[in-house]
C-alpha cells in the first residue's frame, strides 16, 4: 500500500464529501486542495469561489491567500466581497463552505476570535472573517481541525460561527433558514452530526488510528459506536493530488518519509 | 475638473487628523495602501479609529507604530504570513487597543449602508453568536465621536412574522478612505483592476477619499472603456502617484505580494524591539517612494513584477 500524510488524507476525505455541481466557498490551505482534487476526480461541475470576489478562477498556481492575485485570473467573474458573500445564501445553490477554527464544540460551533474575555483576554485569534457569514448562510459547512483535546472543547471561549447551536432544532428556532455543519475532517478521521440531536459522532477513522484514540483526543464525549475505518487514498487520488493539484507541495508539505499506515 | 495631485506628506497633513475614523482598502496581502500608511506613521498620527473587514499588512503597521486606538474588524491577519497579525494580537492582549469584532459581511454591509444613505442594515449572519452578543468597546465609549451608540441590535424580523431574529447593524461613514488603485485618469476617474474587495463601498461611504495609484493615465484612455471604471472623478479628493504603492502587498497586473519582505516582517513583528528596528529600517527614513524602493532593491522588485498576461509573478518562490 502506498504511504500518505495526514494532510493528504484530510484533503481527500473532505474532497469526497463534495457533490458534482456544488458551489464551493473555499479558503486557502486544505480547503483549496479538497476543492481542487474533488473537481479533478469526481465533481468536475463543482465551482470554486472566494469571499474576496474571485468566482471560478483557473487556479493554475495555488493561491496562498483568498486575496492572492491568483484568485483573480481567468475567472468567470471578478467581483467584490458583498457580491461573493451574498452568493452564500442564494437558495438555488448548494453552497458548501470549508472552514477552520481554533476551537470547536460538540455541535460544530466554532471559535476563531479569542480565549478569555474582552476584559481579560488570554489569547487572540484573527477573528471570524467570512466564516461566521458562511456558517450562517451557506447550505452546508465542512470544517477542518487538528484533532486535539484543547481544540475539541466542552464549552467554547467565544462562539464566532454558529453551527447547530445547542443541538436539536435550535438552529432553525434561532431563525436560520438553512445550513449547519455537515462534517468535521481532522488528522484522525471524519466526524458527522446526528440527525436528531445534532451532536457530533465519529463516522470514519483513518487506518493510522482507532476509535478509542480519536475519543481520547476529544475534549467532550464522542459517540464512536457508528465508526468505521476510512477507505485509504486510492492511487488515482494520490496521483491527482500530488502531480496535478499541488506539485510544488506548497500546502501538502513534505512527502511522507515512512509509511504512516500500519 | 482638475486633478488634485498631492504628495503623501501633504495629503496626510491636510486630510488626516488624530482620532479620525479611517477605512483601509485592500484585503490582507493585496492592494493595501502602504505608501500612505508609512507616511501616517512618520507624521505620528494618534488615536486613529480603523474600520476594516480583513486586514492586513497596513493595519499591522499602524497598530504596531502606536497610531491606533480602536478597531472595528472581521479579521486581523496577513494570511499565511501571519494567520493572526502579530502586532494586532499583542496590542489586543496588552489592551493598548479596543477591538470590536464583526464578520466580513457585517462590515461590508455597513460600508454599503453608509454609501447608500441607509439608516441601518439587517442580516441573518451571526445570529446567536458571541459576535452579536458581546462587545469589545467599553460602554463609556458608546455614542461618542464616531463610535455608534450600539454595536448592533437583535430584533424579530419586523416584516415577516415567521422570519425569526435579525441582526440590525449601524452604517459606517468613515472620515477618510485610503484606497490604492491601478489607474487614475487625469480627469480623476479611478479604476481598480482585479477584485475590488469593499474598496468601492468604502470610498463611497467616506467623507474624504485619498487614492494612491500606480499610474495616472490620460482621460481618453480611461474613458475608452468606462465599464471597467470603479469610481467617478468627483469622488476623489486627492490623488497620490505611487508606483509600487501597495508593496509588500500585491497589486494585480503590476506586482505580486513580496514573500521575501513579508517573511522578514513576520520575523521582526512579534517583539517590540525588533518591530521598532523594522520601523527604523523601513518606515522612518524614507520620505520618498524612490528611496523606499531603492531599499527594497531592483532584484526583489523584478522577482515580484507581474506577468502582463497573468497579473501575478508566475513561479515566484512563495514559501
Amino acid at each position: 500500500m502506498e504511504s500518505y500524510t495526514a494532510t493528504e488524507i484530510m484533503a481527500l476525505s473532505a474532497g469526497r464529501l463534495v457533490h458534482n455541481g456544488d458551489i464551493l466557498f473555499a479558503g486557502t490551505g486544505l480547503s483549496m486542495l479538497a476543492a481542487t482534487v474533488s473537481k479533478r476526480i469526481h465533481a468536475p461541475e463543482a465551482t470554486v469561489f472566494f469571499e474576496t470576489g474571485g468566482i471560478d478562477p483557473s487556479l493554475d498556481e495555488l493561491p496562498l491567500a483568498v486575496a492572492d492575485p491568483r484568485v483573480m485570473v481567468r475567472t468567470s467573474v471578478n467581483t467584490s466581497l458583498a457580491d461573493a458573500l451574498s452568493l452564500l445564501c442564494h437558495p438555488k445553490f448548494r453552497t458548501i463552505a470549508f472552514l477552520g477554527a481554533a476551537q470547536i464544540d460538540c455541535y460544530g460551533n466554532l471559535n476563531s476570535t479569542l480565549m478569555g474575555t474582552y476584559e481579560n483576554p488570554q489569547q487572540r485569534f484573527p477573528g471570524s472573517g467570512g466564516a461566521c457569514d458562511a456558517a450562517s448562510m451557506a447550505y452546508g459547512v465542512i470544517i477542518f481541525m487538528q484533532h486535539q483535546r484543547r481544540r475539541f472543547v466542552e464549552k467554547l471561549d467565544y462562539l464566532s460561527s454558529p453551527g447547530w447551536l445547542t443541538g436539536g432544532d435550535a438552529r432553525r428556532r434561532a431563525g436560520f433558514k438553512r445550513g449547519g455543519p455537515i462534517a468535521v475532517v481532522t488528522n484522525l478521521g471524519v466526524m458527522k452530526f446526528d440527525e436528531q440531536t445534532k451532536k457530533m459522532y465519529l463516522d470514519e477513522y483513518y487506518p493510522i488510528t482507532n476509535p478509542e484514540k480519536v475519543a481520547a483526543e476529544t475534549g467532550f464525549h464522542l459517540d464512536i459506536s457508528r465508526a468505521r475505518e476510512s477507505l485509504p487514498p486510492s492511487d488515482t487520488e494520490l496521483t491527482v493530488l500530488r502531480q496535478d493539484v499541488d506539485p510544488q507541495r506548497l500546502i501538502l508539505g513534505p512527502m511522507p518519509v515512512t509509511s504512516i499506515t500500519q | 475638473m482638475t486633478l488634485n495631485i498631492m504628495t503623501a506628506a501633504d495629503a496626510v497633513r491636510k486630510y488626516i487628523k488624530d482620532g479620525d475614523q479611517i477605512a483601509l482598502g485592500g484585503f490582507t496581502v493585496n492592494r493595501n495602501p502602504m505608501l500612505i500608511v508609512r507616511e501616517i506613521i512618520r507624521q505620528e498620527k494618534k488615536n486613529l479609529y480603523m474600520v476594516v473587514h480583513s486586514q492586513g499588512q497596513s493595519l499591522e503597521l499602524l497598530i504596531g507604530a502606536g497610531c491606533v486606538q480602536r478597531v472595528e474588524l472581521a479579521y486581523g491577519g496577513v494570511a499565511r504570513f501571519a494567520p493572526t497579525g502579530n502586532r494586532f494580537k499583542k496590542a489586543f492582549l496588552e489592551k493598548k487597543i479596543e477591538v470590536e469584532d464583526y464578520s466580513n459581511y457585517h462590515m461590508v454591509l455597513r460600508f454599503m449602508a453608509g454609501a447608500m444613505g441607509l439608516p441601518f442594515v439587517a442580516t441573518k449572519s451571526g445570529i446567536e453568536s458571541d459576535i452579536v452578543r458581546l462587545s469589545g468597546f467599553s460602554p463609556e465609549s458608546r455614542g461618542k465621536g464616531n463610535v455608534p451608540s450600539h454595536k448592533l441590535k437583535i430584533m424579530d424580523d419586523p416584516l415577516d412574522p415567521n422570519g425569526g431574529q435579525v441582526v440590525v447593524l449601524p452604517p459606517l461613514k468613515p472620515d477618510v478612505a485610503l484606497i490604492h488603485a491601478q489607474y487614475v485618469g487625469d480627469d480623476g476617474t479611478c479604476r481598480i483592476c482585479g477584485l475590488t474587495f469593499a474598496d468601492i463601498e468604502q470610498a463611497k461611504a467616506a467623507k474624504t477619499v485619498i487614492v494612491t495609484c500606480e499610474e495616472i493615465v490620460p482621460m481618453d484612455f480611461i474613458r475608452e472603456e468606462p465599464d471597467q471604471n470603479s469610481l467617478p472623478h468627483f469622488m476623489i479628493d486627492a490623488v497620490i502617484p505611487a508606483p509600487f504603492g501597495a508593496h509588500p502587498t500585491a497589486c494585480h497586473k503590476f506586482y505580486d505580494y513580496d514573500p521575501m519582505h513579508l517573511n522578514l516582517f513576520k520575523k521582526m513583528a512579534p517583539e517590540d524591539d525588533s518591530f521598532k528596528r523594522y520601523l527604523d529600517e523601513w518606515v522612518y527614513p524614507f520620505h520618498s517612494q524612490e528611496d523606499y524602493l531603492e531599499k527594497v532593491g531592483i532584484r526583489d522588485l523584478l522577482k515580484i513584477r507581474a506577468n502582463s498576461a497573468l497579473g501575478y509573478a508566475p513561479g515566484l518562490d512563495r514559501r
